[in-house]
């Protein structure tokens, strides 16, 4: 069978496209499936997901950006065995690509367990750390802002996971590429990136914060020339697979981000705005692609 | 899967001042989406990211027109005002769960307070055609913010009551203070307004009923959950299982 022209591989696990909506964006897809067919994606990360339920932070969570917004929902998630029990089957009747599962957590046994725990689902095939949460056992800093804490998270999964382990990197540190290197060192299968980047808004009237938690994550269109400069820094340093993440919002913008080295493309902040936005970029490739004279997206991973 | 795009362009039909804040749009366009009275539209404002939900105040599939009240409160709604007719303006449409109608209740009491009256106007017209006796009480800080609307309530044949906090404009005080005053019957409340109102009427008016409640939302559709409220049944989402909620699903702390 010809291999589709669209179709990706990350670490042995292959997507019909890479158009994969970012955690935090999308759910669990079912509620998205109400706009369209989610089959047609080549794989969703679902919300991010803890060990225990968790409401999040107070309102507002969200603000207004130029091109772009600020959110702090603060993980808010029904809990790993939640998710395993209720939003997985509910995902598994409309969506039957693999499923790339984001986990967080806020100490090590944390990332242990539910990692431990999602490795069985079949469906899953990837998973996603998420190491921009605070460690609460390290004075709260952000795993993801330093070379030890990443390594040492990603040793301890590593051990109880079968599956490919994908970081995904916070922006928010003065070396990315050596914090990347650090992931893959410790044994990840792959490097996603860029979650948001940590920005704050302030209501002028209220001389307040606009969101409740004062600060919170930067994404949308603002950021996208961080995430491909970040990407092909990182894609060309560390020799793993990269998912790029951060302001894509077009299909002209997916063959950008593959081209600085994404060799799959996350779609975030855009779903927000226009919940048909995945669906619209999956559709509009062949075109954007016959433009600029690619016969197989796989051709233009890393080219630049 | 729902058969009706919710991502539609509208042009606005017209767009006019009615008082110093409060402005009443009208659109055009495919309103085959909207399917209760208390849904809301996400409006798409050029050079804003982010969409701005507004209730929809009423709507005519027939017309293929809806209407919009919103008070000009930031940038977002300011660019609004600034649509002339003949504009386009792109929507999501049919957005959360609106109002229930329930056929058992045979005179709902429809209280509104400023802006919150909005979505109560279509309300009152499905109540009528149900054969329903509705009452409308709208409550504003003072006449000034008034923007007429007993009329438009009394066009369909519903009688509207008005209440100010300075007592420039019909009743002086609350919306509880005219159902008292008048000794209104109700044997249900639909509500919408600030949250003072609302839990004033939540917590005091012993006949069943619910609100309709806002947030800054980023997505209007159920997905980022920047909205997310608790309730006596677990985190519900504003945008997606409400903006309506039964009086006894909020938790008034």
């Amino acid at each position: 069978m010809d291999k589709s022209p669209l179709s990706v591989t990350l670490s042995g696990v292959t997507l019909q496209n890479p158009v994969v909506p970012a955690s935090g964006c999308f759910g669990f897809g079912y509620g998205m499936a109400e706009f369209y067919d989610i089959d047609i994606l080549g794989s969703i990360s679902f919300k991010g997901t803890t060990r225990d339920a968790r409401f999040g932070n107070p309102l507002p969570r969200v603000a207004e950006c130029s091109a772009g917004l600020i959110n702090s929902v603060g993980l808010q998630n029904p809990g790993i065995d939640a998710v395993i029990a209720e939003e997985l089957p509910k995902m598994r009747e409309v969506f039957h690509q693999p499923i790339i599962a984001n986990i967080s957590g806020f100490s090590i046994d944390e990332y242990v367990e539910c990692c431990s725990k999602i490795d069985g689902e079949d469906q899953v095939a990837i998973i996603e750390l998420n190491v921009s949460c605070p460690n609460v056992h390290g004075g709260g800093m952000s795993f993801g802002t330093c070379c030890e804490s990443v390594s040492e998270v990603v040793k301890e999964v590593k051990r109880v996971i079968t599956k490919p382990l994908y970081v995904k990197l916070t922006p928010n540190v003065t070396d990315i590429v050596a914090i990347g290197r650090s992931a893959v060192e410790a044994g990840a299968d792959g490097l996603c990136l860029i979650n948001t980047m940590l920005g704050m808004r302030i209501d002028l009237k209220r001389r307040q914060p606009v969101i409740a938690n004062r600060m919170g994550g930067f994404s949308g269109p603002a950021v996208f020339p961080v995430a491909v400069r970040m990407v092909n820094q990182v894609a060309h340093a560390c020799g793993v697979p990269v998912i790029g993440c951060g302001g894509v919002s077009t299909a002209a913008d997916v063959i950008e981000m593959m081209m600085a080295g994404a060799t799959a493309v996350e779609v975030g902040a855009a779903n927000l705005i226009n919940p048909y936005a995945c669906k619209e970029i999956v559709e509009g490739l062949p075109a954007e692609m016959h433009r600029l004279g690619i016969d197989n997206l796989t051709d233009i991973i890393g080219i630049v | 899967m729902l058969t009706t795009n919710i991502n539609n362009d509208f042009k606005v039909i017209s767009n006019r001042r009615l008082t110093h804040k409060t402005w009443v749009m009208t659109l055009g366009g495919d309103t085959r989406a909207i399917t209760a009275p208390g849904q809301f539209v996400n409006v798409a404002i050029p050079g804003k990211y982010l969409r701005r939900p507004i209730s929809i105040c009423d709507y005519s599939h027939e017309r293929g027109e809806l209407v919009l009240l919103y008070d000009v409160v930031g940038e977002g709604t300011e660019a609004m005002s600034l649509m002339a007719p003949g504009t386009t303006v792109n929507l999501l449409t049919g957005l959360g769960n609106g109002f229930s109608t329930d056929p058992s209740h045979d005179h709902p009491l429809l209280l509104g307070g400023g802006i919150g009256c909005a979505p109560l106007l279509n309300l009152a017209r499905r109540l009528r055609t149900m054969g329903k006796s509705p009452v409308a009480v709208l409550g504003y800080n003072t006449a000034a913010d008034s923007f007429g609307m007993e009329r438009w309530f009394e066009e369909i044949g519903v009688e509207a009551f008005i209440a100010t906090v300075d007592g420039s404009l019909g009743t002086k005080g609350f919306v509880t203070d005219v159902i008292r005053e008048k000794g209104l019957p109700g044997d249900y409340f639909h509500a919408c307004g600030p949250m003072p109102m609302l839990r004033a009427l939540c917590t005091g008016l012993d006949i069943p009923g619910e609100v309709s409640i806002e947030s800054r939302m980023g997505c209007g559709f159920g997905a980022c959950v920047c909205c997310s409220v608790e309730t006596a049944n677990g985190a519900k989402r504003i945008c997606k299982d409400g903006p309506v909620f039964r009086k006894e699903e909020l938790i008034w702390k």
